[in-house]
């Protein structure tokens, strides 16, 4: 019986278990206006990547545990000393100085509004976001960055004041992690799973 | 804030002139399943030997080292496909190279081509662009094309780029816009030229009679974004061929094509929108320092340069090219020019990243319609018309061949011979396209000078090339 694959690491090295692709028979691809000639074959694979997020790994373990981290340049020599950055980032675009990781839940409770937003009806193949996805791009009082996430409740306005959630409970470890909500929205009415 | 330096804002200069003598480009469909790359790049490069008159296997033997622009190795499912192409076309055991920058890898190739030859590395490069898009359904292909955003906070994030584009579009709008209907129709109207002068071009993908009321009520992709008011999902190739003095006289010599000077620029910006960060605006000659004090005055949120509105890549890139090239005024020292259309408001944005409008005023070059052949407000010509090929709306996106769709078609203004590429009825039997009954004629009459636009992902490439009559440049020593 086939088992997704899974994996974790011993020693900074890959350890895997589990199936990572699968067979499936290729297909002719023939030709309905001439005689059905081949014309091609289908392709068919599925495959499992292995990603690291490296120094980027505490963000996401963050989300899980309801936190938004950020990071700042300390480095006293660097013209941009004292930004601070969400999107995350590892290094300062400037010195290229190792950047302070910072915890800023509460900044963004209290300080958080969107900068502009959209509201997607169609999406790409592997979307696993509920349609209409409402993109919305967050600024920050006090961050030089703009976070692009999404509104899980309410119509998004320019200017709307926003509050962070957080898949808590059976988190994916990923962006989808983290999630917004209109400011004054109430704790019963946050999406499966998710807390502030 | 993005400061540069010294170094930083030096202008390029080219150590030799550089010549486009010819290019070529096969027909662009959404899916081509009767032909394989190979066949397209091999058209290509047959359409541009034979518009010097010449026969593959001659033109070849000029050819010295190779630029292959293809972009997205995952929707080919091939790896190395330069190395493919490159044996196919019979072209071992030259130098050759794969150029990947997102929807800017044509503009790109020509980039490393151009250097190639100002270099003296080469005297004779081939540039050849191309994108297979059809070995998947749409929404895969979709798929394919997010992950050119930042595969951990992005992509996953509805896996489609329109919406990317689309909060910027929501942005432009509300700012510059200032949410107004007419704004929304101007946009619309961009996409009924586009695939309105799609209908007068063989090779184009997507010709249409529409009104904008159809742009207005076609469906929401990602709102405001709707879907003719995207770019299309192409497959095809387009190649040019870049030489030096000597080459270039001799290769053009009792040809209809002259030899014309080349330049090409690039700029780029961060592949997030989420990172940017606040910055001056760099000026273009056209501008004045003070011609922004009261932005935020007259457009209420646009304070963040670039923000969400402009593109800096963009913007770098014609700041490069104009100082290169001698240009003041887009609009004047022009007579046509191709931008990359990805989405309507992309192609506003870039009015203003290049000049043609200050910012925030970018709807203007629409509607005074100076965008068009012939300006619909006043039965003349337009100042400077945009996009007559159909640009990536009406035309095609192949992204590796983009770039150079484009040259291609500013050139054939250029040689006067738009009428003949666009015109043959052989072509538009050739490609099983019916040549519409009131097909025109839309050569830019006396067209000395042009511009096309290159431009990858949000915004983080792109490249500004120029092409000049050398009986009509704006600077000696360009």
């Amino acid at each position: 019986m086939s088992m997704f694959g899974q994996v974790y690491v011993k020693n900074n090295q890959y350890k895997i278990k589990g199936d990572f692709h699968h067979l499936t028979p290729c297909t002719p691809i023939r030709n309905a206006d001439d005689g059905w000639k081949l014309m091609g074959v289908t392709n068919p694979r599925e495959m499992t990547y292995m990603h690291s997020y490296g120094g980027e790994a505490i963000f996401f373990e963050s989300l899980s545990q309801g936190k938004l981290m950020a990071t700042k340049c300390e480095n006293p020599k660097c013209e941009s000393k004292g930004s601070i950055y969400q999107p995350f980032r590892i290094f300062c675009p400037d010195c290229l100085g190792k950047m302070a990781v910072m915890d800023m839940t509460k900044l963004a409770k209290e300080k958080a509004t969107i900068h502009t937003f959209m509201v997607c009806e169609r999406s790409g193949a592997f979307n696993i976001l509920d349609k209409p996805i409402k993109f919305i791009n967050i600024e920050f009082d006090g961050v030089c960055t703009i976070l692009m996430s999404y509104l899980s409740k309410g119509d998004p306005e320019i200017g709307m004041r926003v509050v962070p959630i957080f898949q808590t409970l059976n988190p994916t470890y990923t962006i989808l992690d983290l999630s917004w909500v209109p400011a004054g929205t109430k704790a019963s009415a946050l999406p499966q799973g998710f807390t502030f | 804030m993005i400061k540069f330096s010294k170094q930083q804002l030096k202008v390029p200069k080219l150590m030799r002139p550089v010549y486009l003598v010819t290019a070529g480009q096969s027909k662009f469909d959404r899916a081509i399943p009767d032909k394989r790359t190979e066949e397209l790049c091999v058209d290509a490069l047959t359409m541009a030997a034979e518009m010097l008159n010449l026969t593959p296997a001659e033109l070849k033997q000029y050819i010295h080292t190779c630029y292959y622009g293809h972009f997205a190795d995952h929707f080919g499912d091939q790896l190395l496909g330069e190395a493919v192409i490159h044996d196919r076309l019979g072209l071992d055991p030259l130098g050759n190279i794969g150029v990947k920058t997102g929807g800017a890898t044509g503009g790109s190739t020509l980039w490393e081509a151009v250097k190639t030859v100002a270099s003296g590395y080469s005297d004779c490069v081939l540039a050849m662009g191309w994108e297979r898009m059809d070995e998947v359904p749409t929404d895969e292909g979709n798929f394919l094309i997010s992950c050119a955003a930042d595969k951990d906070w992005e992509s996953p994030l509805g896996h489609i780029y329109t919406g990317y584009y689309a909060v910027m579009a929501q942005k432009y709008w509300q700012v510059f816009g200032k949410a107004e209907d007419s704004f929304r129709r101007t946009l619309a109207e961009i996409s009924v030229k586009h695939h309105g002068y799609a209908r007068f071009n063989p090779f184009a993908q997507g010709p249409m009679k529409i009104t904008v009321d159809d742009v207005l009520k076609s469906p929401v992709v990602a709102y405001p974004l709707r879907a003719l008011d995207a770019c299309l999902m192409s497959v095809g190739a387009a190649c040019a061929i870049i030489c030096d003095e000597a080459t270039a006289i001799k290769l053009t010599k009792n040809t209809k094509n002259k030899p014309l000077r080349i330049w090409v620029s690039a700029g780029s910006h961060t592949l997030r929108p989420a990172d940017r960060r606040d910055m001056e605006i760099p000026l273009l000659p056209n501008e004045t320092p003070d011609q922004y004090k009261n932005m935020e005055k007259e457009f209420p949120g646009s304070a963040r340069y670039p923000g969400f509105t402009g593109f800096l890549g963009a913007r770098m890139a014609a700041w490069y090219a104009y100082r290169m090239t001698g240009i003041v005024d887009p609009t004047k020292d022009l007579d046509v020019i191709e931008l990359h259309d990805a989405f309507t408001i992309s192609d506003v944005q870039t009015y203003e990243d290049i000049g043609l409008r200050p910012y925030g005023h970018g709807r203007d070059y629409v509607e005074s319609g100076d965008c068009y052949h012939t300006n619909p407000k006043t039965g003349k010509p337009g100042k400077l018309p945009s996009n007559l090929s159909g640009g990536l709306i009406g035309c095609m996106h192949a992204v590796g061949a983009t770039g150079i769709m484009q040259t291609f078609e500013i050139a054939t203004h250029i040689w006067n011979r738009w009428a003949e590429m666009h015109g043959d009825e052989k072509l538009w039997k050739k490609f099983n396209r019916k040549k519409p009954a009131d097909w025109t004629d839309l050569q830019v009459k006396g067209a000395k000078r042009a511009l096309a636009i290159s431009h990858a992902g949000v915004g983080s490439h792109v490249t500004a090339t120029i092409l000049m009559d050398p009986d009509h440049l704006l600077k000696k020593d360009a």
